[in-house]
């Protein structure tokens, strides 16, 4: 099914400036896969090379973070919105 | 540059302040405009999931929330803002090591003496670059 993928800031210059593009997925997994194959740039931002989520990545589904949920097995209703933002951490050590 | 209306700046050395000993964290926003990308007019508190006085995690569920009520004023979130409770106002490994994007300004405010310090930064490639904070 067709779903919307929300983009940050720094991972739209990899797709031609996007904030917002579709993909055809059934869950977050294929998402992030069908990101990395139509945009190159974003494959080692998403994912790790064992094929799991990126540390330093969030993914929601809708409203929800996809790690409480199914994380990449998660699976994708007609309209659903995924986005997707960078963890944000640090610290004064 | 990076221009804080002080309105905003009282406000997120309060929220700081309030957190305090543990670190505090929270976004920055400007209008959606090439020009406009370096003036802040929104800030949204945020939990810090870390919980400590050496580190911040900024919960994720708020950053989602604070990007929508952002975009929904047509506004962007350009930066990061969180407070060093014992030492200086400068990024330290750790920052440097998270700065998720090179656009953003890494806002850093030092509660470590009673009147709060504050210095904001570009982090790229690892590099920190302080840039001037002008209070409107």
């Amino acid at each position: 099914m067709e779903v919307e993928v929300r983009l940050p800031t720094v991972l739209r210059q990899h797709a031609n400036g996007a904030a917002v593009v579709k993909v055809d997925a059934a869950n977050i997994g294929e998402v992030l896969s069908e990101l990395a194959s139509k945009y190159p740039g974003m494959s080692g931002q998403l994912l790790t090379e064992s094929g799991e989520l990126h540390k330093f990545v969030n993914v929601y589904l809708n409203d929800d973070d996809v790690r409480y949920l199914d994380k990449l097995d998660t699976k994708l209703n007609d309209g659903d919105t995924i986005s997707i933002l960078p963890a944000v951490a640090g610290g004064s050590d | 540059m990076i221009e804080i209306p002080s309105t905003i700046l009282d406000a997120i050395e309060s929220y700081l302040i309030k957190q305090y000993p543990l670190e505090g964290c929270g976004l920055i926003s400007a209008d959606i405009s090439f020009d406009k990308l370096d003036t802040v007019v929104g800030w949204f508190p945020c939990k810090n999931k870390a919980k400590s006085a050496k580190l911040y995690e900024l919960d994720p569920v708020d950053y989602l929330k604070a990007d929508r009520a952002a975009e929904d004023k047509l506004q962007q979130i350009i930066g990061v803002v969180h407070s060093h409770t014992h030492s200086d106002p400068y990024p330290s490994p750790t920052d440097v090591n998270n700065a998720p994007d090179p656009s953003w300004h890494y806002v850093i405010v030092s509660l470590r003496f009673p009147s709060p310090s504050t210095r904001s930064y570009k982090i790229l490639d690892g590099k920190i670059n302080e840039e001037k904070i002008v209070i409107t």
